[in-house]
């Protein structure tokens, strides 16, 4: 009986690839686009945790690790939120309703809702960054009662670059969700804050003492990041980064994504910060 | 009469700061208020004064003949505009502009510079201070120049 449950909703061999059907590709800026995808096994749905990834299969093109951006309380649809930058996700983003893509997952470890509960949530995110930290948000904003305040920062490069924007909007106009957009370079019409995303921590509305800071970006920008985060008081224990590494297995057989003694796919992408911060500045790694 | 004073103490550029000390800076003070698109300075005009953002936001711009205005960056409520009053020939650089109605406290620089060469100590402080903004500026800029959110970064 648990195997037959497994088998609906979970795919049993890691390797394996689910097939999955393109529901709807969305570009979201000029080099980013969604894809909703629909299980056409008749699984019940996809469940998986904030911050984890997929392996996604472009059949006859190759695979590449794309984390997660949907609900997790949406299981019925399957997000992901990417950027064409190479052949695969190019590819990826000629995909039309109804394609047929691969799909193993999902993978990896996830953000700390759960540790949050009773702090501060802190949200920073750099660029594309955005994507596999908004699920973390969704499960956020579903408990929202259960957590002090919750502040999103987000950099990215130019005003057209930004990503969920319409999202981003509505979430300025809850009362409950401070939310902070930043741009690198922008014209004269740009009404919004201009700097690196560094620049809105120091004024941040949150209790340094009393929180948790998610961060998902370029490496360089975590890494400043995180010594702002740590100028105003925050722990190295209550940060968390998400990592980038070439992940090919996932499942941390074929070593790819070694980052010093842990495995990307495996042991992250998701660290807390104190575990990995001697291995950030290594160049070797 | 009220003075700026309790205003000056709160912002986070002069807390901290020795009494003796403030007070010869609300000697140089003066509340003043920008509507959106009011220019606060312009590139190459004299520098004699940098502004205490109390609320609003200015652009510091740099323009362009074929691009027009471009902003490099915002600075709100809490932070501290301009610097050029202290390196001479003091002269502003670029352009500040409010993005929306700026309200700020402007520091004459003529007068601060007086002061702070009778007062060695008040010049150390308020050097240490700009010194820190102007390391988190280029920090900043560096960061910027780097472009990491391209596809190449």
């Amino acid at each position: 009986m648990a195997t037959m449950l497994e088998q609906k909703n979970q795919i049993v061999d890691p390797m394996l690839p689910a097939p999955y059907r393109v529901q709807r590709l969305r570009q979201d800026t000029y080099d980013t686009f969604t894809l909703e995808l629909q299980s056409t096994n008749g699984a019940d749905g996809f469940r998986f945790s904030a911050g984890q990834f997929n392996m996604l299969y472009v059949f006859g093109v190759g695979e590449v690790p794309i984390s997660i951006s949907g609900d997790p309380a949406m299981s019925a649809t399957l997000v992901h939120t990417t950027r064409a930058v190479g052949t695969v996700t190019k590819a990826m983003r000629k995909l039309k309703r109804g394609d047929m893509l691969g799909v193993r997952g999902p993978f990896g470890t996830h953000w700390p809702v759960e540790e949050a509960v009773g702090n501060d949530a802190v949200i920073v995110a750099g660029g594309i960054g955005l994507a596999p930290l908004r699920p973390s948000l969704y499960a956020i904003l579903a408990n929202r009662e259960k957590f002090g305040k919750v502040v999103l920062l987000y950099g990215t490069r130019t005003p057209s670059d930004i990503l969920f924007r319409r999202e981003l909007e509505s979430w300025r106009l809850r009362l409950d969700l401070e939310v902070y957009v930043t741009v690198d370079r922008a014209t004269g019409n740009w009404r919004g804050n201009v700097g690196v995303v560094t620049t809105l921590i120091p004024k941040a509305p949150f209790d340094p003492r009393n929180a948790v800071a998610m961060v998902c970006g370029p490496e360089i920008m975590m890494r400043f990041t995180v010594l702002e985060l740590q100028k105003r008081g925050v722990t190295a224990e209550n940060i968390f980064l998400s990592m980038e590494r070439n992940m090919k297995c996932a499942v941390g057989f074929c070593g790819h994504c070694q980052f010093g003694p842990t495995f990307i796919c495996k042991d992250g992408p998701v660290f807390r910060y104190d575990r990995i911060k001697d291995l950030l500045a290594k160049r070797e790694i | 009469m009220e003075t700026l004073e309790p205003i000056l103490a709160e912002h986070p550029f002069l807390q901290g700061l020795e009494a003796r000390h403030l007070q010869l800076i609300v000697g140089c003070a003066s509340d003043v208020r920008f509507d959106t698109g009011q220019f606060l300075f312009r590139e190459g005009e004299e520098a004699n004064q940098f502004y205490i953002i109390r609320r609003g936001k200015v652009a510091v711009e740099i323009f362009g003949a074929q691009k027009g205005p471009i902003t490099i960056q915002t600075i709100s409520e809490g932070e501290v505009l301009g610097w050029s009053w202290l390196i001479p020939p003091y002269n502003w650089h670029f352009d500040a502009r409010a993005v929306e109605l700026t309200r700020a406290i402007a520091l004459d620089g003529k007068c601060l510079r007086t002061k702070c060469e009778n007062d060695h100590d008040l010049g150390y402080e308020l050097l240490k201070r700009f010194t820190g903004i102007m390391e988190q500026r280029l920090e900043a800029t560096r960061l910027q120049l780097l472009d990491i959110y391209g596809n190449h970064a």
